[in-house]
């Protein structure tokens, strides 16, 4: 699927959008942001200080997680992380060049 | 220092000794040489003409006392071996050495002068002046080490590597000193008294300017990184990659499509560096959408993996159906489902043809495919014009996926490519059918390795579609007949009867065997090299069958159900069914469960699943369970999940629902035995 998106990318670009709204739109979520490879934010749902704050922060815990992983396995990599805390959960799912973060409010 | 020895050719005649008192000439000159041992006195006290020879001394005649001896001073060492022998390993024999050194060492005194223009001492001088200097502009005060200094100068200009013996006297001048009175500092110049005046001129001082060229510093970035484990061996990947790139470069390049492949290759990588952002996040995003629906449905994929009704245990004879998701999406809204198929590969992927069964109503199809892990949105959604009315899935290519229309036409999905369109068609050209498709098959590829699947539809044709080179052929494999019917038409022509064919399922392990279910109600058993016989005929019901099923365990029974709200279990060999069920309802479809032989599910169209165990009960279902909240909703199909214990139930309204088995449906019998 990765090559594919080179080939048609606006076929792909459509696709990826109405991922992101539905994920917008799903029970509970609080925002969706997207980050790039320098932490700063390309996308996002919540207002601009936050989302600097949640790029700025999630950026470097992530690199540490992936580092952390990577490092006892080479051949391993960092699949999604996710922070469970009293008020939400953050859920960061790294890309070659991305970061996808979501927080969503889990009913209980 | 070499001594004279002399060389002579002769023995000479020992040396007179000191007490010899010789006289005459030649005895003169011996004496002489003795004389100067004893003195001149001696000799002019000694003065008797008469020569006294000792007794001892040799008598020569004239001719050998004047015979000349020469003597020949050589620089040859006395004490030098002459014949020195060593071991030559190279020729493994003594050799004598012609060459011997002749150096005889008298005395050695290591000194302490150096040459003026060594380094060392040209360092020394150039330390001196500076001593110099500094003496020149030292006050009184600090004479005293002047001098010291000086003192300690001249040792050093002696560069005596006897270091005790200089610090010694200089400790000693110390002493000295500190008691003198501070010496004068060097000589002055001598000046006359008299009208001596001192003369200077200044020249002017050329005005010094500064000139300073400055330019902007050079622009600076801070670069740093880390060399952790995976960043060698991320390096080392790409490296391998590069390589593998290069050699499949170099076996591309023989044939013609080179300019082709440069042409592709500038297409690709600027389509990689125009492709948007928001792209490459495709991977994340289902990741993430998978995550939260997660969350969502916590409770329920907790009770899909761990939840077993613990009531089974107190009922022996019943189970129950655990309803875990819904599966249901807005473009499907009004249309019914009409096939189900779990993926054989991947087992929480699952497909759902939508269509519909109603002749008066007839609109497009849909053919969506569920996982388990997002059961918000389908990861893949195809629509096709005409309603899909079955599907199957390749047990060896899982992502083909063979679809019958209620248009009569036949297509192939490839899950591979994401267009919506079918990959390959049939068409009225190639043979479709011209009733809808009531059920599609995939076989074994034929000999050629081409991908085959069956059909089965109302206009009575059993069609074996074969997949030549991206183009559907078509055989016809028998044409189904009422058997008794055939009535005399014009001109004697026999006009056959087509019975309608609605469901057909291959036998597991007999390759050729296949039953056929038609709409009058009869179940043919058919062989695929037989195309005008059928091997036998049962008298299965009295509506259209809906669904016919081999048991997969053993090979000679069989199930069947039909809109007559009957469900019947039949032996192959036997004309009569063994066992009847009577569901109150019309049965839509019926599945045998993957994991035992007695277990079977039906769906009805009142609502309810039926599952029933022969080796618990034979008579009664075991469970039975309404499943859907309206009672209107009729259930179509039936399919278990051939590893999880679970079963997905599609009706008519487009919605899946997935329920867990109770363990009382999932017992595995022990002796696997069905008693006719």
């Amino acid at each position: 699927m990765k090559t594919l998106v080179n080939f048609f990318p606006d076929l792909f670009q459509a696709e990826v959008e109405e991922t992101l709204k539905r994920i917008q739109s799903h029970k509970g979520v609080i925002g969706t942001m997207v980050v790039n490879a320098e932490g700063i934010p390309i996308r996002t749902t919540l207002d601009n200080s936050t989302t600097v704050q949640y790029a700025g922060l999630l950026h470097q815990l992530t690199m540490k997680a992936k580092s952390t992983v990577r490092d006892i396995d080479p051949q391993n990599d960092l699949t999604f992380l996710r922070i469970r805390s009293k008020k939400h959960e953050i859920m960061v799912a790294p890309d070659k060049e991305y970061l996808l973060i979501v927080i969503q409010n889990p009913c209980e | 220092m070499l001594p004279a020895s002399s060389k002579m050719p002769h023995k000479q005649p020992p040396p007179p000794r000191k007490q010899s008192i010789s006289m005459g000439r030649g005895a003169r000159k011996r004496d002489e040489d003795s004389g100067t041992e004893v003195g001149e006195g001696t000799d002019e006290w000694v003065q008797s003409k008469a020569t006294v020879k000792p007794p001892d001394q040799l008598d020569l005649t004239d001719a050998e006392l004047k015979e000349e001896f020469t003597r020949i001073l050589t620089a040859n060492n006395p004490h030098a071996p002459q014949n020195i022998v060593r071991y030559s390993f190279k020729e493994g024999t003594y050799k004598l050495i012609g060459f011997v050194d002749q150096l005889a060492v008298h005395f050695t005194q290591v000194g302490n002068l150096i040459p003026k223009d060594s380094d060392e001492g040209r360092r020394q001088h150039y330390r001196d002046e500076l001593a110099a200097s500094s003496q020149e502009s030292a006050k009184v005060v600090i004479s005293e080490t002047e001098i010291l200094e000086e003192e300690e100068e001249p040792k050093e200009v002696e560069a005596g590597s006897q270091t005790d013996v200089p610090i010694v006297e200089a400790s000693e001048k110390m002493a000295e000193e500190e008691l003198m009175t501070p010496k004068q500092p060097k000589e002055r110049k001598l000046t006359n008294k008299f009208n001596f005046s001192e003369r200077a001129s200044q020249t002017f001082n050329n005005p010094l300017r500064d000139r300073e060229c400055q330019m902007e510093p050079p622009p600076r970035t801070n670069f740093s990184a880390t060399a952790n484990q995976w960043e060698i061996y991320d390096a080392y990947m790409e490296e391998l990659e590069k390589q593998e790139k290069t050699k499949e470069k170099e076996k591309t390049k023989t044939p013609v499509a080179k300019k082709m492949g440069k042409m592709a290759m500038r297409k690709m990588t600027s389509m990689e560096s125009q492709s948007d952002d928001i792209t490459k996040v495709t991977q994340a995003a289902k990741i993430v959408e998978r995550m939260v629906n997660q969350n969502t449905y916590d409770d329920v994929a907790q009770d899909f993996k761990y939840y077993e009704d613990a009531a089974d245990e107190y009922r022996d004879q019943e189970g129950t159906l655990l309803p875990l998701w819904k599966f249901q999406n807005d473009k499907a809204k009004r249309l019914a489902v009409t096939a189900l198929c779990w993926n054989p590969k991947y087992n929480d992927l699952f497909a759902v043809g939508h269509g519909s069964y109603d002749f008066m109503k007839q609109s497009r199809g849909m053919l969506l495919l569920y996982s388990m892990k997002n059961p918000s949105f389908p990861e893949y959604i195809f629509s096709s014009e005409s309603g899909i009315m079955c599907l199957d899935m390749h047990v060896d290519h899982p992502y083909l996926v063979v679809v019958g229309h209620y248009d009569g036409n036949v297509a192939i999905y490839n899950l591979k490519k994401p267009h919506s369109q079918p990959s390959f068609r049939s068409s009225a050209k190639s043979g479709k059918h011209t009733d809808p498709v009531w059920q599609v098959r995939w076989q074994k590829d034929d000999m050629d390795h081409n991908l085959n699947f069956f059909s089965v539809s109302s206009d009575g044709r059993i069609v074996s579609w074969t997949l030549v080179k991206s183009e559907l052929v078509h055989t016809d494999v028998i044409k189904l007949k009422v058997e008794g019917s055939t009535t005399e038409g014009l001109e004697g022509l026999q006009i056959h009867t087509v019975g309608c064919g609605t469901a057909f399922d291959f036998h597991r392990e007999i390759d050729y065997l296949f039953l056929v279910g038609t709409e009058e109600g009869k179940i043919y058993k058919c062989s695929k090299s037989y195309s005008s016989q059928f091997l036998d005929t049962y008298d299965a019901h009295n509506m259209a069958v809906d669904a016919v099923s081999w048991n997969p365990y053993h090979t000679k029974v069989f199930m069947s159900c039909s809109s007559d709200w009957t469900v019947k279990i039949w032996d192959h060999t036997i004309k009569t069914p063994m066992f009847i069920y009577d569901l109150n309802s019309a049965v839509g479809d019926v599945a045998w469960a993957p994991y035992s032989s007695t277990v079977f599910a039906a769906v009805t169209t009142n609502g309810k699943t039926h599952v029933f165990d022969l080796s618990i009960n034979k008579y009664e279902a075991i469970c039975n369970q309404p499943v859907v909240a309206k009672k209107k909703n009729k259930l179509t199909h039936v399919q278990f999940n051939p590893i999880h214990p679970i079963i997905i139930v599609g009706d008519d309204r487009g919605h899946v629902t997935c329920l867990k088995l109770s363990p009382n449906l999932r017992k595995m019998p022990k002796a696997a035995q069905i008693q006719s």
